[in-house]
């Protein structure tokens, strides 16, 4: 899924991705982000454009993901990009991940991180932890990746997509079954 | 010009001949060309063009690279509750509609708006025109209070009310009493919250949503200023979540009247439990007991909970309804399972507005799909319908009506994983070809229901787009299904 995010190329976007800025019916939503990336992007579903802005910096950042089948893939980032911009950028092919567009929408962004990572994330606002509260699979290093901003220190960490309800599911009929 | 190879046996009153001499005559994409050695390609159909129906059409297509997946929708727009149900004033919830767009975009998916499975097509002719046939109807009917009085005038369930403001075309006469001072919403859960929030918003919120004109219109006349918001249980078993009751207790020109008598106790008592239900209640406990700095606002809202409703009272001359009487309720034991238990005590509340929100209903649609009505949802495991083979469901119709558009995205990953094991494992036969689409629109055709396709949803849309760009509106929605037919069709 997280390769199939579109922007309708129309004036739609524009109003519609303002609105959580304008209106947020008096809900100051902190988000943490840079430029609403989410509007400057056209993204054909057979094209992998990164079209989110270079930092000023080149410097690039390795980052593992692990997925829901437990398959790893290591990519680079760019310091400034959240982890949502990185999948999506890079067509991390993880299932349902980031449906809301980073707009503290939903939690399927919901990433694992390592503790020492962790403990040096900057600190989450009451409308990510609102939004964690309902992810799957919640752990005590969990976060969610359209508010975490790619920085030099996480060079060669590894971030976690939980595991598949799927499998939990699969797991407990089958051994009920037994 | 593809030919179709049908060797699915055919329905009665609909000849082979006809079906073959049509798919000759019409480019049916996605069927195999005669004397063709291509991989098989299963033909699958989707009931229900909402979220559920997207997220499983998609999960399909992407794991399974040469099945053709044919989504039907009974409305001509697509999109379901994330179109009338996700409320105005939330439109990043609403982002998802671009994965669905992408999805439906796709050479191997086709959509047919305008159709109505169980009686323009019956399910066993989608089952001969198909491998497999996913139910993700939803749920289009609502639980019943089952109180007298609810049938009078002034009593609304949350789905029609939502449904008013949110442009389904059914409800769009439905003309909510909004001259009284206070309404009564029954139910503490988010779509509770949302029928709150959207009675008391301020106007110059509401006008830049996609709010339907006609109830902005009467919503601007609203003198409703005081919502009741009722629960059977206590403040620990509220349903709604934090956000929503975050944005309530910001919602400008309004104030929360909470009694701090419903939270006595609470503080010891949340120290211990999860931490979403215990964030939720120290919220609530902080918006009982802190005193609304400023002046006092002139919309008020209030949580009124161990309250359960027994009779809808009518106006003298009984032609509306014009109070409630609530019987107090006490819990036995505690947590997520507390039960209510009346004591005997009642109260009366005097309102013009009363909406039900506890609960939306799916209801059985075709005959041939088994319908387990005390849980009203269709009988499954894992996504495979028990005792129909072929059959299979996502969303709510499978789960139950509850939970957000995550919750169903997931579910319905895991149906699409059921269908593709079973054709993995042979469980479903996909060796021989099935007509597909094109017996689908040869029998529609003879009977002259004309779908919508995705195409012609993108003419609504866009219509409805520079409609709303003249009011300053993200949208402008269509309300009536004559009009999404002419736009469709232009």
């Amino acid at each position: 899924m997280a390769r199939c995010v579109v922007r309708l190329q129309s004036l739609l976007c524009e109003p519609v991705l303002l609105q959580p800025y304008l209106l947020g019916s008096a809900v100051t939503r902190h988000l943490r982000r840079p430029l609403p990336w989410v509007a400057s992007q056209h993204r054909d579903f057979h094209t992998t454009r990164g079209v989110f802005k270079e930092a000023a910096e080149n410097s690039k950042i390795t980052i593992h993901f692990i997925n829901q089948d437990g398959e790893r893939t290591t990519t680079t980032a760019t310091e400034g990009e959240s982890l949502l911009d990185v999948v999506v950028n890079k067509n991390l092919d993880f299932s349902g991940f980031g449906a809301c567009e980073g707009t503290l929408a939903c939690s399927t962004c919901h990433l694992i991180f390592d503790e020492n990572v962790f403990n040096k994330l900057e600190p989450l606002v009451d409308e990510e932890l609102d939004m964690l509260d309902l992810a799957y699979g919640l752990t005590d290093t969990s976060r969610l990746g359209c508010q975490v901003f790619v920085q030099k220190g996480m060079d060669g960490m590894t971030v976690q997509v939980p595991q598949k309800v799927n499998d939990i599911r699969k797991a407990a009929e089958s051994s009920w079954k037994q | 010009m593809s030919t179709c190879i049908l060797r699915a046996p055919v329905s009665k009153g609909f000849s082979l001949q006809f079906a073959t001499t049509f798919a000759k005559k019409t480019s049916c994409y996605g069927v195999q060309r005669l004397g063709s050695t291509a991989a098989p390609q299963p033909q699958v159909c989707i009931v229900g063009g909402g979220p559920a129906g997207f997220y499983t059409a998609q999960h399909l297509l992407r794991s399974h690279k040469g099945v053709q997946v044919d989504v039907f929708e009974k409305l001509p727009v697509p999109f379901g509750l994330v179109r009338f149900g996700v409320a105005p004033d939330h439109p990043e919830v609403k982002n998802v509609i671009n994965t669905f767009t992408q999805t439906a975009r796709q050479d191997r998916c086709g959509f047919y708006g305008n159709v109505t499975v169980g009686s323009d097509v019956t399910v066993e002719e989608l089952k001969q025109a198909y491998h497999a046939v996913i139910l993700s109807y939803g749920a289009e009917g609502s639980r019943s209070l089952g109180i007298p009085g609810e049938e009078l005038s002034g009593v609304h369930s949350a789905k029609d009310f939502v449904g008013w403001y949110n442009g389904v075309p059914g409800n769009k006469d439905l003309k909510p009493d909004l001259s009284a001072e206070t309404a009564v919403i029954l139910g503490q859960g988010n779509v509770a919250l949302d029928v709150a929030r959207i009675l008391l918003s301020p106007l110059e919120l509401l006008k830049k949503t996609d709010i339907t004109a006609g109830s902005l219109e009467a919503i601007t006349d609203s003198r409703v200023r005081r919502v009741l918001i009722v629960g059977r249980r206590g403040p620990l078993q509220v349903a709604c979540t934090i956000k929503e009751l975050r944005e309530m207790i910001n919602l400008p020109g309004t104030q929360p009247a909470l009694d701090p008598r419903d939270f006595q106790g609470l503080r010891e008592a949340v120290q211990d439990i999860p931490r979403p239900r215990k964030r939720l209640t120290e919220l609530l406990m902080k918006a009982a007991l802190e005193k609304a700095a400023g002046k006092e606002a002139e919309r008020e809202w209030s949580l009124r909970f161990l309250r359960s409703p027994t009779h809808i009272l009518p106006s003298p001359d009984r032609s509306r309804a014009a109070g409630i009487r609530l019987a107090v309720t006490r819990l036995e034991g505690s947590g997520e399972h507390a039960r209510a238990v009346l004591t005997g005590e009642v109260e009366e509340v005097e309102c013009g507005l009363i909406v039900s929100s506890i609960g939306y209903q799916s209801l059985p649609i075709d005959p041939a799909v088994p319908f387990d009505l005390r849980q009203a949802i269709i009988p499954n495991r894992m996504g495979r319908v028990q005792q129909a083979p072929g059959l299979y469901c996502s969303g709510w119709v499978k789960r139950g009506p509850a939970g957000v558009i995550a919750t169903t995205m997931n579910d319905s990953f895991d149906t699409a994983c059921s269908v593709l094991e079973d054709m993995e494992s042979g469980q479903l036969d996909t060796s021989t070809p099935r007509a597909g689409a094109c017996m689908l629109q040869a029998l529609l055709k003879q009977r002259g229901v004309t779908p919508v396709s995705f195409a012609g949803w993108e003419k609504i849309d866009a219509v409805e787009t520079a409609r709303g760009r003249e009011v300053g509106k993200p949208r402008e929605k269509l309300v009536d299904v004559r009009d999404m037919l002419k736009v469709a069709s232009l």
